[in-house]
């Protein structure tokens, strides 16, 4: 029973990485009909914000300490970070301990300028080529940025922490008088991507630019005979399933230690998670992933696998077979997206 | 001749000279001087061109003439490899028996997969693939182990049975070979400052990639490619037309996965050795990468991206910043260092880079893959000593 309640909330976290990605994907494939293959690389830009920032807080002064001595019998060499030079040793040590939520503030803005960029400079010419084009070139623009964030940060993993009030565990059983203990920082990422899930809905559910964004999506040429430029908005959107997808990527971190090719490990399975919740649905997309992540955490306890060797490694797969063969437009698809 | 027309014989004729001159054309540099680099007519890469030329052929008989973008064919690569593995350790080093299972056994994953998948079409059908494709490479991975023996990948031992080979030698790891002819002997002839590289195992993949080229090139020119571009064109309407098209795509995904069985077991006969890695997505990938770069439903494009990715491999990752120097040598310090420092990132290590710029840029400029690129330059060379005003003409 433990055990089936920590892997249901590995799941959920699993999941919510998933859901977020393919949330994003969906959002641009929904919009502008793009297959956009680099949104594994925007996730992977998003989580190395985060880096970016800690190494900018831990940038040191370098003052030596006469009172001290190292081993060699030298003075000692004291590193204090500019922000706590500036800010004061309590609130700058906070804000290296707090730089991953901190990255958030960078994320935003970058992303968003990096869809902006990329929509307009690349993908917008790309509207009218086939789907293979656009694979191909969205493809290559994830090598090179892939490739570019290695020439940075170097082709290891880097390890990043949660800040210390959320690295540790908590026990998630307590109500129902079981010991569970469960990473914290795992479910502040549930629930913080259940925020940003819920406020992308709410955004285009309750305001009227989301409103314009839905009528695009299901009739693009009406909405621009009424005189509205859709074009425009459906760039933003590029911009906010980028910030998404980066947002996605900075939380990601104190859980899995960002390398350059994190993003196209996750691409394949976003992509899963978008044909099984069906093309260009966006409820789909986050059922799908949120599925697809339990699922998959529950392949992996040992009484499952000893019933059938090899699940946790195929389920998602699997299951993706299963759903489409049963289902022919995946979870919640609309008819008449890429059926041709 | 060879039920061809005059056209196609000469285009034949022309391909089977150009690989079987292969180990000319690529040495176009003497073995001493500074561009030898450049060379790519030593055995491995040559092997890799033809091998994985093959495989890009099959892939087009499917992606080119059906529009159906397959995602898995890495798996049915895989499958190859190990079944002719698993041959030269049963059976004989001998290649044939190796070659001809492994074509049955892709063919047949081929027909189980195939049949599945192509209930869907569009992108359900390239992710169907893709599933397939990333179950078999997990599966190598783990449970299959005693099959594929899992991370270590399956290899030759001095122990194993090779029933037919009788008692050889056992003191040694025997070569794979055709009758008696080793795989990996080479003759080497100098020629003043060039020296070329003949291979054994090059010209059985030449031989056999010149067969697969043939083959398709007619079904390119057959009733049945005619129904297969028919499939691209407009599906709806042949359904409409009271004809079943799925026996004729499914016959499509079969031998396009028998070419990629094909070159699977070649793979493994050049180095007898089979991974999992080779059922990777990414290896699927570059498959299709191949053929789109070098242009999808022409003959010659899918050969073409093959060999220009697999040299952009080879030769810009062995290039390294002592090279670079040498090269720009002639500019003064403080340019040089910043010329070398720009073109470092480009290769050895950065020759991903490369690769992704040049996808972009292909892909940008040039839609129609490498094909184009040559005809677009054809027709430029053609008009250019012509009035401006029929310069407006479409190409092509």
């Amino acid at each position: 029973m433990d055990a089936i309640i920590l892997q249901f909330f590995n799941g959920l976290e699993k999941g919510s990485a998933y859901a977020l990605i393919a949330l994003g994907l969906t959002l641009i494939f929904g919009t502008l009909g793009v297959v956009n293959f680099a949104h594994g690389a925007l996730f992977m830009i998003g989580a190395f914000c985060a880096v970016t920032l800690r190494k900018v807080f831990e940038i040191s002064k370098v003052s030596l300490d006469p009172t001290k001595t190292d081993f060699l019998g030298k003075p000692l060499e004291v590193k204090t970070p500019y922000v706590e030079a500036w800010f004061g040793e309590t609130v700058g040590s906070a804000m290296i301990n707090y730089s991953v939520p901190l990255a958030i503030l960078l994320t935003i803005p970058v992303m968003l300028f990096v869809g902006w960029a990329m929509e307009r400079g690349l993908i917008k010419h790309f509207y009218k080529r086939p789907h293979a084009d656009q694979i191909l070139v969205t493809f290559g623009l994830a090598i090179v940025l892939q490739e570019i964030v290695k020439y940075f940060f170097g082709a290891n993993p880097i390890q990043m922490m949660a800040p210390s009030d959320y690295s540790g565990t908590v026990n998630i059983g307590a109500m129902l008088g079981m010991d569970i203990f469960y990473p914290v920082w795992r479910l502040v990422y549930f629930f913080f991507s259940a925020v940003i899930i819920g406020g992308v809905f709410a955004f285009l559910q309750f305001t009227t630019f989301g409103m314009v964004v839905r009528a695009g999506m299901a009739d693009r040429e009406t909405v621009g005979l009424l005189g509205i430029d859709i074009d425009k908005r459906f760039t933003l959107m590029f911009g906010l399933a980028a910030g998404v997808a980066g947002l996605a990527g900075v939380m990601y971190t104190p859980i899995l230690s960002p390398n350059y090719h994190m993003g196209m490990d996750f691409l394949v399975l976003s992509f899963v998670v978008v044909v099984v919740g069906g093309m260009g649905s966006l409820p789909g997309a986050v059922a799908a992933g949120f599925l697809l992540g339990i699922l998959q955490s529950f392949a992996s306890l040992n009484e499952v696998k000893a019933i059938i060797p090899g699940i946790d490694q195929i389920i998602i797969y699997l299951v993706a077979i299963v759903i489409l063969l049963t289902r022919p437009r995946g979870l919640m698809g609309r008819k008449g997206v890429m059926e041709d | 001749m060879f039920g061809l027309n005059q056209k196609d014989t000469k285009f034949l004729l022309i391909v089977v000279a150009l690989t079987l001159l292969t180990p000319f054309l690529l040495n176009p540099f003497p073995t001493d001087s500074a561009m030898a680099q450049f060379n790519a007519g030593y055995p491995a890469l040559m092997q890799r061109f033809a091998i994985y030329g093959l495989m890009a052929i099959g892939f087009n008989i499917l992606f080119g003439l059906t529009g159906y973008l397959s995602f898995g064919h890495a798996a049915f690569l895989g499958v190859g490899s190990y079944s002719a593995v698993w041959m030269f350790k049963l059976l004989s080093m001998n290649i044939l028996p190796a070659i001809i299972l492994a074509m049955i056994v892709s063919g047949l994953f081929a027909l189980a997969i195939g049949y599945i998948s192509l209930r869907r079409s569009g992108i359900y059908f390239s992710i169907l693939t893709l599933a397939f494709a990333e179950m078999s490479y997990r599966l190598a991975y783990s449970v299959l182990t005693p099959i594929t023996n899992g991370e270590t990948g399956l290899q030759l031992n001095l122990n194993d049975p090779r029933i037919l080979d009788g008692a050889a030698d056992t003191s040694s790891l025997p070569v794979p070979g055709l009758f008696g002819m080793k795989m990996n002997s080479t003759y080497t002839l100098d020629i003043g400052a060039w020296s070329f590289d003949f291979n054994v195992g090059f010209y059985v993949c030449a031989v056999i990639a010149i067969l697969g080229f043939y083959m398709s090139l007619r079904i390119f020119r057959s009733p049945f490619g005619m129904m297969l571009r028919a499939v691209k064109s407009n599906q709806q309407r042949m359904n409409y037309t009271g004809l079943n098209s799925r026996p004729y795509t499914l016959a499509a995904f079969v031998i396009s996965g028998i070419y990629a069985g094909l070159a699977g077991a070649l793979l493994a006969a050049m180095d007898p050795l089979a991974g999992a890695e080779r059922m990777q997505w990414t290896a699927s990938g570059e498959v299709v990468l191949m053929t789109i770069l070098g242009g999808a439903g022409t003959l010659m494009g899918p050969v073409l991206g093959a060999g220009f990715i697999k040299y952009c491999e080879n030769i810009f990752s062995k290039i390294n910043e002592t090279i670079l120097h040498s090269w720009f040598s002639f500019l003064p310090d403080s340019l040089e260092s910043v010329v070398v420092w720009f073109f470092a990132r480009f290769v050895g290590e950065g020759w991903h880079l490369t690769l992704g710029v040049l996808f972009m840029l292909i892909v940008i400029f040039l839609p129609g893959g490498l094909v184009e690129g040559g005809q677009r330059i054809a027709s430029w060379w053609k008009n250019r000593g012509k009035d401006e005003d029929s310069s407006n003409q479409p190409a092509e």
